[in-house]
């Protein structure tokens, strides 16, 4: 198994940036390889780099609500340049009444405030492998 | 016979009554360390410590402030021998201002209950700031959605998802002139948090009061309009920072010379904070952007100091660890008073008044057992008070989670009444001065700010230090080097890292209307179809060209609002003229 490739993503208009920032600095003194994009990523623009860094898995951060329409909206572009093996989970202000809503529509795992850096490598860990394709679940 | 090391110092006594080991009254040279029979207290208290030893009562490891700063077990005149009170501390209204500005404190004038708010439609924010003002905050304080924040509208591809959720959505005038309906702009100020597009949202409050009558001269409120933080850490983006400033520039000059009851800027560290830095590292940026707009105003405007530094203003955040906040309050007040009177050779004494609104910290919330949240709120409340604020906001226990709903905000408003009528700190002025400890933070978080500040004199300016990084690297330090603190243990967070409950505690969310997206459309397009073109085009026309020229662009983006021209067609004017800044993404 390779070193997994993780983009870490701001979509929206969305400027709080401090947990993406920790988590991308975290990630990569844990041996990922971490692309961050910073702030104001349109669903276009995530999709375009992360296909051209090949990138296992897409981390979205989003704290102004706009979760809804903006996390769907990155996985279907994905499915639509035929990435459906690029793990996408998510993170912000993410209330759990929209938990359901967002794993149907595609988003493997949502972290939110006070979740354990180490969590969400661990899961990453468990759940991807470099192939692209995603490991058994370990529930 | 006096000691002659002592000739040239007055000599200052202090008259001790019977301590234990000595006979009768004592006389107590301060200018010595503490004289021979407090030194042989202090001995004693030394042997019972080491006898005793420090216990892990409190956080573990943690005798430090949140912000790591070392706090010993004890703190006693040695610890502010040289000191002179006239010179280091003072009085009220006397430079350096330590103990504040006014002679008289809160009780001549009690801080603004100033309450940050908004969401969905302006009729939805309108109803709640009424509520506010009914229930007793004092000033108004504006919260505006993302695609108004960035200069977007409400249409734009950009907006999607985004309408109302984290402020109210204003496109045109008309939004802005339901938002103030039935407030009266002459006897209520205003603070609007609104960064790239702020021209444009003052320009619409002027616009208000002129079409209600009300004359300029008899406006007042605050613009947060201060730049060179977005580009540090708030990280709403537009233009690039030299255009930024300049826009900056316009403001103050056109506050300086028609709206003379307007702070046009709100220098912030309350976001730098947020994003992570220290305490030391938010007073020290808050003030080195100060310098660096001042430093513009003059060079760019030819304005004397003392015609537009009286109404510059500041916005602080009041954190957790309680008697650092106060410190660096107090130090911001004495460093800025410096920094007017000594480098930038001001006369006028307002212009050396440090004055400032304090939002509790968001950032000290906890998601869980959110409850606790009250709590935090109100030390951190009570820090800003006995810190000396002019204006605070207090945070909802459910912030965390969205915007407040009736019942949290209620209880946030509370909080700031509790402590000014029941609780007495606002009766006396600056009630820790002289504390041994506070004068030692206070003294210790100035000097290590005067060096972040010369390091980036060094670097050319906050302009030059932004390009190469430098505080963007500094807060992704200090937030990476707190986060780990934090997941150690080293640091505490009840309900998150100590006191963990699985029990789950159900707080009622605000939660915005999906609805609210579809009915501002509307109001957009209806606005679209009722103006006349031809006057947005003029209008839109007249003031690119003040942008290319230079000359102030207010009146020219006052002009520009009354026509109808939308947040988005004035900012995309901004963008085409000066380019346009993306985030660099530093971590």
């Amino acid at each position: 198994m390779g070193t997994l490739r993780i983009m870490i993503a701001k979509p929206g208009l969305d400027g709080h940036d401090r947990g993406a920032r920790v988590l991308a600095r975290f990630l990569r003194d844990s041996g990922f390889e971490v692309i961050y994009t910073g702030c104001h990523q349109t669903p276009e623009q995530i999709v375009r780099a992360a296909l051209q860094e090949d990138v296992d898995i897409v981390g979205l951060s989003c704290l102004s609500g706009a979760h809804r329409y903006l996390f769907p909206r990155v996985v279907e572009l994905l499915r639509e340049q035929g990435a459906d093996d690029i793990v996408v989970i998510g993170g912000g202000i993410i209330p759990e009444g929209d938990f359901a809503f967002l794993s149907d529509a595609g988003i493997r795992a949502v972290f939110t405030p006070g979740t354990p850096l180490e969590d969400i490598a661990a899961w990453i860990r468990t759940h991807v492998a470099r192939d692209g394709r995603e490991t058994a679940w370990t529930e | 016979m006096p000691d002659k090391r002592y000739e040239t110092t007055p000599r200052r006594t202090l008259a001790l009554k019977s301590p234990a080991g000595c006979d009768g009254e004592v006389a107590v040279d301060i200018e010595k360390e503490t004289g021979n029979c407090n030194t042989q207290l202090k001995r004693q208290w030394e042997d019972d410590v080491r006898q005793t030893g420090e216990g892990e009562t409190g956080q573990k490891n943690r005798w430090t402030t949140v912000s790591d700063m070392p706090v010993k077990i004890l703190y006693d005149p040695g610890d502010i021998e040289n000191m002179e009170y006239a010179r280091d501390i003072g009085y009220p209204g006397q430079y350096p201002f330590l103990r504040g500005n006014q002679a008289t404190g809160y009780r001549g004038r009690l801080w603004t209950i100033r309450m940050f708010s908004g969401f969905g439609t302006a009729g939805d924010t309108n109803r709640r700031w009424k509520k506010l003002l009914k229930e007793g905050e004092t000033g108004l304080s504006a919260a505006f959605d993302y695609p108004t924040l960035m200069g977007y509208d409400t249409d734009s591809p950009m907006a999607r998802g985004e309408c109302g959720k984290c402020g109210v959505a204003i496109d045109t005038l008309d939004d802005y002139l339901e938002l103030v309906a039935g407030i009266p702009l002459d006897r209520i100020t205003t603070s609007m948090t609104i960064n790239p597009p702020a021209t444009v949202l003052w320009a619409m409050y002027c616009a208000a009061a002129e079409l209600t009558g009300i004359p300029l001269t008899e406006i007042g409120g605050t613009i947060q309009n201060d730049m060179l933080k977005e580009f540090i850490a708030q990280k709403t983006l537009m233009c690039p920072p030299e255009p930024s400033v300049k826009l900056i520039s316009d403001t103050i000059e056109f506050g300086t010379r028609y709206v003379p009851r307007w702070n046009t800027v709100s220098i912030s560290g309350y976001h730098i904070r947020e994003a992570g830095a220290t305490a030391v590292q938010e007073l020290a940026f808050t003030l080195r952007d100060g310098i660096e707009y001042v430093d513009d105003v003059i060079a760019r405007k030819g304005l004397n100091v003392d015609a537009f530094a009286p109404r510059l203003s500041f916005f602080f955040n009041s954190h957790i660890d309680f008697f650092e906040e106060v410190a660096k309050m107090r130090a911001a007040r004495r460093m800025w008073a410096s920094i007017m009177k000594n480098r930038f050779k001001a006369r006028d004494p307002r212009s050396m008044w440090m004055r400032f609104h304090t939002q509790t910290a968001g950032c000290s919330l906890t998601a869980q057992q959110p409850y606790n949240n009250v709590v935090r709120t109100a030390c951190e409340a009570m820090a800003a008070v006995l810190g000396g604020t002019q204006s605070l906001h207090t945070n909802s226990l459910d912030e965390v989670w969205c915007l407040p709903s009736d019942h949290a905000v209620e209880i946030a408003l509370r909080t700031q009444q509790i402590i000014a009528d029941e609780t007495g700190v606002a009766g006396t002025i600056d009630p820790l001065a002289g504390s041994y400890y506070v004068e030692a933070l206070t003294n210790d978080i100035e000097e290590q700010a005067w060096e972040y500040i010369r390091i980036i004199d060094e670097m050319g300016g906050m302009r030059a230090a932004i390009e190469a990084g430098y505080p963007q690297r500094e807060i992704a330090e200090a937030s990476y080097r707190f986060q780990r603190q934090m997941e150690r243990g080293d640091k505490t967070m009840v309900g998150v890292n100590k006191y963990v409950t699985s029990e789950k505690i159900d707080i009622p969310v605000l939660d915005i209307d999906e609805q609210v997206e579809d009915v501002q459309l509307g109001r957009l397009k209806a606005v679209k179809r009722r103006r006349n073109d031809r006057d947005v085009r003029t209008a839109l026309n007249n003031l690119k060209s003040a942008c290319i020229t230079g000359d102030n662009v207010m009146p020219l983006c006052i002009e520009a609002v009354k026509s109808r021209a939308t947040v988005q067609e004035i900012c995309d004017v901004y963008r085409e003229v000066y380019g346009e800044y993306h985030d660099q993404g530093i971590y």
